[in-house]
């Protein structure tokens, strides 16, 4: 049966290293790394970011953060294909000063949150390689997070972790604050220091593991004061 | 027996039965959810130097699996005897097993003829080995050691091809490394300056492939003995956590419990005295 395989119809020998003639095409994509992780809180919010930028097994930047501030109340945190990242960061940027222009007013987490959901998918059938998360304020003041899929897929979180790391941190967010997998444990209400030292150590640990993850960690912290920004350093092997 | 793989060369003719059924599985898992596993690489920086009075051989110490850091202290210089040793890059296992293999064969070999073995002998088995299975196993390795004929420093690729060289870089940060020592690799260095250089080619390799991080291991080979630092260099990147999580008994909470008692009865009891000497 297998003899067949190996010699052709001349009897001279195939070559068995692949199954037919291979098609090299150009990628439109390229996966460019990183984390991006938003917690919300009672009054406030973070979205955090990873700063390195890196294609294959090299290191593109080690300070090119991956939050964008939109308005003073929402910052969104973008990972996966960089081009298509600032493509829509910029498409967003010229929505918001349209609607702003329009309705004398800022847009809202929520309203930004549905806008970026049709623009994505818009693209439908040749998406924007991005994993985005929103994290901002709602109209009432409370911390909101909305996460998205490449095409436009969106729901409300209280916390989510998008990019490269995101298999690694999610379930320890799971169990850290949303106390899933543990039974006896005191349900407390998440402050911001918790928050704060909860995503430095989450991120420790990603960088660990993860190599497209590491050089150095942007924390934006949003409340109703505005936006604070930190930087945290990371490994940079 | 097993000299015989020194000795004789081995029946002639490729044994490619398992390429073929690699090929089919792969077919048949193409479309299936699961996958062929991903075999664990070192994605790695290795360097050797040959120096005034030995070789002296550098590795870090991480192993990914795809873009996940499988193993952050896996040690990649392997010993083949007592003068000569071997970094390996490429897939882990390949490397490992190869260069076991190549340590058994030349271990008879020296009780053999009572003699230690010699580099070029080691890399000659290694070339054969790898030609044989025609670069199916993934093992690029730098082969360094000091014999009655001097010290030497020698490349085997997966493809059987072999290199006599004073200075050496492989795995996915050898660009890297082999930057650092094209500057400043001088014949007949000092062995502290070596160890310096080949630390410095390897630190590079660290900070710009994604493949190799954490620490860095030396192996120093000279005539009067081998002096395997590991690691020579710690990771400088430790950084604390700034929060315990600790689990208290309870957490995780128990469903069911069910106690089965094993009835056994002493039949017959006997003591052995165990020769511990």
């Amino acid at each position: 049966m297998f003899a067949t395989q190996i010699h052709g119809d001349n009897g001279k020998m195939k070559d068995y290293h692949y199954t037919g003639p291979v098609e090299h095409r150009f990628s439109p994509y390229s996966f460019n790394g990183g984390t991006v992780l938003a917690v919300a809180g009672e009054d406030f919010a973070i979205v955090a970011s990873d700063t390195r930028l890196s294609e294959g097994y090299s290191i593109h930047s080690r300070d090119s953060p991956k939050c964008y501030k939109l308005t003073d109340t929402t910052v969104i945190g973008c990972s996966g294909f960089h081009g298509d990242c600032l493509t829509l960061t910029k498409i967003i940027d010229a929505r918001l000063k349209m609607y702003k222009h329009s309705n004398n007013k800022s847009m809202t987490s929520g309203a930004i949150a549905a806008m970026l959901s049709t623009i994505l998918y818009g693209r439908r059938f040749f998406p924007y390689y991005v994993y985005n998360i929103i994290g901002g304020l709602d109209e009432e003041g409370r911390g909101a997070v909305y996460s998205f899929d490449p095409v436009g897929s969106y729901q409300r979180d209280t916390y989510k972790a998008g990019g490269s790391a995101s298999s690694m941190l999610q379930p320890l967010l799971d169990n850290q604050i949303g106390f899933k997998n543990m039974e006896g444990v005191q349900h407390l209400p998440l402050s911001q220091e918790k928050a704060l030292q909860l995503v430095k150590d989450v991120f420790i640990s990603a960088a660990e593991r993860d190599v497209y993850t590491g050089d150095a960690l942007r924390i934006c912290i949003i409340t109703k004061d505005g936006i604070k920004e930190e930087t945290v350093p990371l490994r940079k092997d | 027996m097993a000299l015989s793989n020194v000795l004789e060369t081995p029946p002639s003719g490729f044994n490619f039965e398992n390429v073929l059924r690699n090929v089919a599985l792969e077919g048949l898992l193409e479309g299936a959810h699961n996958k062929a596993p991903k075999p664990m690489k070192t994605g790695t920086t290795i360097a050797g130097v040959v120096c005034k009075d030995g070789v002296v051989l550098g590795a870090d110490t991480r192993a990914t699996s795809g873009e996940v850091v499988a193993d952050k202290m896996c040690a990649k210089i392997h010993y083949i005897a007592p003068n000569i040793y071997c970094c390996g890059a490429g897939t882990a296992a390949d490397t490992e097993k190869t260069t076991d293999l190549l340590s058994s064969n030349l271990t008879i070999f020296s009780m053999d003829s009572g003699r230690n073995p010699r580099v070029v002998m080691a890399a000659n088995i290694l070339q054969d080995m790898l030609f044989r299975y025609r670069g199916q196993i993934g093992a690029h390795l730098i082969l360094g050691g000091v014999d009655c004929t001097g010290s030497h420093l020698y490349t085997v690729g997966p493809y059987g091809d072999i290199d006599k060289v004073p200075y050496l870089a492989m795995g996915s940060g050898d660009l890297a490394a082999l930057g650092i020592l094209e500057d400043r690799f001088k014949t007949n260095m000092e062995l502290e300056e070596a160890k310096e250089l080949v630390r410095d080619a390897i630190h590079c390799g660290i900070m710009s492939d994604l493949g190799s991080g954490n620490n860095i291991d030396i192996c120093v080979i000279t005539k009067q003995g081998v002096d395997y630092i590991r690691p020579y260099q710690e990771s400088e990147f430790k950084y604390k956590r700034q929060r315990r999580y600790k689990y208290n008994p309870g957490t995780t909470p128990i469903l069911t419990e069910k106690i089965v008692p094993l009835k056994m009865e002493v039949v017959q009891e006997t003591v052995q005295r165990m020769d511990t000497a």
